[in-house]
């Protein structure tokens, strides 16, 4: 059995986590940073990167001593190396060299992507590569054939913005504050997803990407108009993301080119109850095993990148302690380039 | 002032990207989904890029250095700052004279805004049609219109 302390300081979270390779979470801290964040409606990065260097150190104390471990015990530290907001990843991966360096044990690089792509692994000791991934986040929305560790093919990406960006910016429009993907998930529970006309941007396009750029300008236009009440903007923007990301996903299971073990959700919009619902529908439509982490699981948290790091330490990788943090990262580094709206890749 | 349609994006960022230099900084400025990343994701394909330009409204700074593309360029999105002295801890200035800052929601640095910053305002003339309207300061004199 291996030990791996897990970093994570890529957006607003600051965590860490100790995880075994038999699936024990020995300890998990996380210091969220939405209260610094709230006066700002989004997470500014100086902010970001302060409040990490100011709660990284004590984090990893507590996260020991919660475990009743001394860093010696530990196998192997690994840190998110990226992407993501680069103040904030600096903070966590020199942290991590720093521990790797003076405890004199492996440092592994996590993509953060990678953790949330192997998260579903950790609580699901049943989940078998290769799987169908949805991976929607702040910054993020891709469909992904996860094949092994390490080994991820990107099926189709955003060609704009990313869902949960779409869902930050809605809740700014409508006044609803931050974060923006509970405060829209609550104001829709009080709307009509039909009240308001908005577009489902590519669906039934015979390309296989996403797209929400022409979804926020409508909310926008809708929000400007003065016709319609804030809970019903909500709800019409909540549905219009399931609808895109349900037709989206059939899409590509109808044309995959592998036996998917599981249709997969990770990222924060995971933690979205409507879409999840809607996913798993999809799932079993195909007949298909529908596994996504739990809530905790799907925000950003260390226990994610302690996995993965696992993962990759059982696969005999680990890096060099002159690595860089990079603020992007694409984790299918041969995927065809999808530059923006309107280039078909 | 020059219309474009949206399926032109990719020759007027050919026409802007020729006429960049280092120091310079362009502001993008226009509603939500008027086609400022658009057109910062035209100019930075224009300089060379061939990967991906994600959507800065997540970092905030998207960083481009050569090889990738010819000239460093800061990618900015300010939508999310409020408070314009926040803009001071960004470092978008730090190595201003030797790299193109391309900086969506300009006006969010209020009285922060470089005297030398061309601006380019997009506005909707239709759905698939944009007017792009130029503040042009001294050092872009006899460069802008871009040829």
């Amino acid at each position: 059995m291996t030990i791996i302390l897990g970093i994570e300081s890529s957006c607003d979270e600051t965590a860490v986590a100790l995880v075994t390779s038999e699936r024990e979470i020995l300890s998990h801290k996380l210091a969220t940073q939405e209260d610094a964040h709230r006066p700002y409606g989004g997470v500014v990065p100086e902010i970001a990167a302060r409040a990490h260097a100011e709660k990284i150190a004590p984090l990893v104390e507590a996260a020991l001593a919660d475990a009743g471990l001394a860093l010696a015990e530990v196998d192997a530290i690994a840190a998110t190396a990226g992407p993501g907001l680069i103040g904030g990843v600096m903070v966590g991966l020199v942290t991590g060299k720093a521990l790797a360096h003076g405890a004199g044990k492996p440092l592994v690089a996590v993509n953060h992507l990678e953790g949330h792509a192997l998260s579903a692994r950790l609580t699901d000791p049943d989940l078998q590569f290769p799987y169908l991934l949805l991976l929607v986040s702040g910054g993020h929305c891709q469909l992904l054939a996860v094949e092994g560790v390490g080994r991820y093919r990107r099926l189709a990406t955003t060609i704009d913005d990313a869902a949960g960006e779409a869902f930050d910016k809605t809740a700014k429009l409508l006044g609803l504050g931050f974060p923006g993907g509970p405060a829209v998930e609550a104001a829709a529970r009080e709307g009509d997803p039909t009240a308001v006309p908005l577009p489902r941007p590519l669906l039934g396009s015979p390309e296989p990407h996403f797209s929400f750029a022409g979804l926020k300008s409508a909310v926008m236009r809708a929000a400007q108009s003065g016709d319609y009440q804030t809970n019903d903007i909500a709800a019409s923007f909540q549905q219009a993301v399931v609808d895109c990301l349900v037709d989206r996903t059939d899409k590509a299971l109808k044309g995959l080119d592998f036996a998917p073990s599981a249709l997969v959700m990770a990222g924060g919009v995971a933690a979205n109850a409507i879409i999840r619902t809607a996913l798993q529908r999809l799932s079993a439509d195909h007949g298909l095993a529908f596994v996504a982490p739990p809530l905790w699981l799907c925000t950003d948290n260390g226990a994610m990148i302690a996995w993965a790091g696992g993962e990759r330490f059982a696969a005999g990788l680990t890096d060099p302690l002159d690595i860089a943090a990079r603020p992007r990262w694409p984790l299918d580094t041969a995927a065809d380039s999808v530059r923006g709206a309107g280039v078909k890749a | 002032m020059i219309e474009y349609g949206l399926d032109e994006i990719g020759l007027l960022g050919k026409r802007i990207a020729r006429s960049l230099q280092p120091g310079d900084v362009v502001g993008l400025t226009g509603s939500l989904g008027a086609g400022k990343t658009t057109l910062a994701r035209a100019i930075l394909a224009a300089l060379g890029l061939e990967g991906e330009a994600p959507s800065p409204s997540f970092a905030i700074v998207q960083p481009y250095a050569p090889p990738e593309v010819t000239l460093p360029v800061l990618h900015v999105d300010l939508y999310r700052i409020e408070d314009a002295a926040e803009i001071d801890e960004l470092g978008l200035f730090d190595d201003s004279a030797h790299q193109v800052l391309l900086i969506e929601w300009p006006e969010r640095m209020g009285q922060r805004v470089p005297a030398e910053m061309l601006n380019l305002t997009i506005d909707f003339a239709d759905e698939a049609r944009r007017r792009l309207t130029a503040t042009v300061p001294p050092a872009w004199e006899g460069r802008w219109p871009p040829q």
